[in-house]
């Protein structure tokens, strides 16, 4: 299944399947992800969002077809999937933070143990990034004193912190009451225009249209729509994304 | 004795005399410290070796499934059978075997008896706490670009440790006195040493020696096992 890769491909799904048991949840996505691109995969609860990003950062084994990263296929059973993690950032829907560990543990941790950094680099660029993410002094406080909005760009550091080739956000929003999206809205954009490559999957239409680049629609484990946002968005072509977006407009996500 | 006896004069002379409890208690207290040195050195093998075999048998490696089933059985068998049972079966059967290289000082043997009950005891309540740790943990962990060593070690085997601290505290408990059975194997431990007091005396003070000297041990820890519960309570 493994086509010539476009040259600044970052991540290339082709033809990838995944079914638990009998449930077939990934029915053949292709997508393509460019450096310094950002993609808006959207879609309703249980189309298979969260399992593709996990597909990609190899937490979830693919049925059939191939991911490539950096051109390379590392949905082979000869890859080490620990090397491909490391050249991944992850930010989960419920954070996901390490509850016994301080936020300054958090972040380091995968800087420490994973890439091998020493204790005192690791720190001071754990720091740095924190202060830029306004969480500058809250390095010694555990994540349960912290709001969610804080704890999520903890979860966002964290992922940070290993200089990730890409970053897949699942729904790094939804857990958060309305007025704390906002924060980590603009933690994302910013990282946009550094020019960070993200596939981001999202109930938020806000993300789509000011952070992505691309918005994919999934459907059943299919993505049966893609384009600019402003496209997707306004004048959807498929009745199944004209209802979706029906649907969120009626429960004022829009 | 005890039923022959009347009258509180008498209790007080067999239970309470102060002169045996002078006399009895240095050789007691001898052998209290074996039961202390076979306490703590059974205690650090037990929570070394439960921890292993809980992670063996809540590892999902395929490769691993013939270690995991003779994790359980081991799990079954070590806490099936009555601890007193095994302190005789191996104290007394190994040596008998006569195989060669095999331990044959009593100490040992029951400490290796000690060892296996214990530590099945305690490999079931690491599993109960690693078991009860979210699997989103593990995925953070190995997102994060630990290995799965890496993320038991650091994410999920912490947290489990802490959660599992009153049943692991009361397994220490239980063993604290439960090192009194390796007695049947003829050790001079405090126990022993008492009952013998008590045979050649005929008064029984000695073992309330003894007793209070379990005591001075197990209450404290009981204590510092009610601390930390409360304070669990507190922060759940
Ligand atoms: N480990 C699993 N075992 C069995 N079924 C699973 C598993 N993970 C996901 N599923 C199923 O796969 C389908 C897709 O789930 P997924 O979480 O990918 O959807 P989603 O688009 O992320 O939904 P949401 O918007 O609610 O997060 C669902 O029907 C879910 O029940
Ligand atoms: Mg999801």
């Amino acid at each position: 299944m493994t086509g010539p890769s476009i040259s600044d491909a970052v991540i290339e799904i082709q033809g990838v399947t995944k079914a638990f048991g009998d449930r077939q949840v990934l029915g053949g996505i292709d997508l393509t992800l460019r450096e310094h691109e950002a993609i808006a995969l959207i879609g309703a609860s249980g189309s298979g969002k969260s399992t593709l990003l996990r597909c990609i950062d190899l937490l979830v084994e693919i049925d059939d077809g191939d991911i490539l990263l950096d051109g390379e296929v590392i949905t082979d059973p000869s890859v080490d999937p620990v090397a491909v993690r490391r050249r991944l950032g992850f930010v989960f829907q419920a954070f996901n933070l390490f509850p016994h560990m301080s936020v300054i543990d958090n972040v380091t941790l995968g800087a420490v143990r994973a890439h091998g950094e020493s204790r005192k680099e690791a720190n001071e660029r754990a720091r740095q990034l924190l202060e830029r993410f306004g969480l500058g002094g809250r390095e010694n406080d555990k994540p349960d004193q912290l709001s969610g909005g804080q704890q999520q760009r903890v979860a966002l550091t964290r992922a940070l912190a290993g200089r990730p080739r890409a970053l897949l956000l699942d729904e790094v929003t939804s857990a958060l009451d309305p007025e704390l999206v906002g924060d980590v809205l603009d933690a994302v954009r910013d990282l946009k225009q550094e020019g960070m490559t993200m596939l981001i999957a999202t109930h938020e239409m806000s993300f789509a249209r000011e952070v992505a680049d691309e918005v994919a629609f999934l459907h059943e484990g299919r993505i049966i729509e893609q384009g600019s946002p402003e496209r997707i968005l306004a004048e959807p072509e498929r009745p199944e994304t004209r209802r979706f977006l029906r649907r969120l407009l009626a429960a004022g996500r829009i | 004795m005890v039923l022959t006896s009347e009258g509180w004069p008498d209790v007080q002379e067999t239970f309470f005399s102060a002169d045996a409890f002078k006399t009895s208690f240095p050789e007691i207290l001898k052998g209290f410290w074996l039961d202390v040195k076979l306490f703590v050195g059974v205690e650090i093998v037990v929570l070394i070796l439960g921890l292993l075999i809980a992670v063996i048998r809540t590892s999902k490696v395929p490769a691993l499934f013939p270690i995991r089933v003779l994790a359980a059985i081991y799990c079954d068998f070590f806490r099936g059978v009555p601890v007193i049972l095994l302190v005789y079966l191996i104290g007394f059967g190994i040596p008998a075997l006569e195989l060669s290289g095999m331990p044959d000082d009593p100490v040992i043997l029951a400490a290796i008896a000690l060892s296996l009950a214990y530590s099945s005891y305690v490999a079931e309540v690491y599993r109960a706490g690693i078991a009860s740790i979210h699997p989103s943990q593990s995925d953070a962990g190995l997102a994060t670009g630990l290995t799965r060593i890496q993320t038991l070690r650091f994410v999920v085997i912490p947290q489990a440790i802490r959660r599992v601290r009153p049943p692991l505290l009361n397994d220490f408990i239980s063993l604290q006195k439960d090192v009194a059975l390796v007695s049947v194997l003829g050790i001079a431990e405090a126990f022993r040493i008492a009952q013998i007091e008590t045979l050649s005396t005929f008064n029984y003070t000695p073992l309330l020696a003894a007793a209070l000297l379990y005591l001075a041990v197990t209450i404290p820890m009981a204590r510092i096992l009610d601390h930390i519960t409360a304070r669990e309570q507190i922060n759940a």
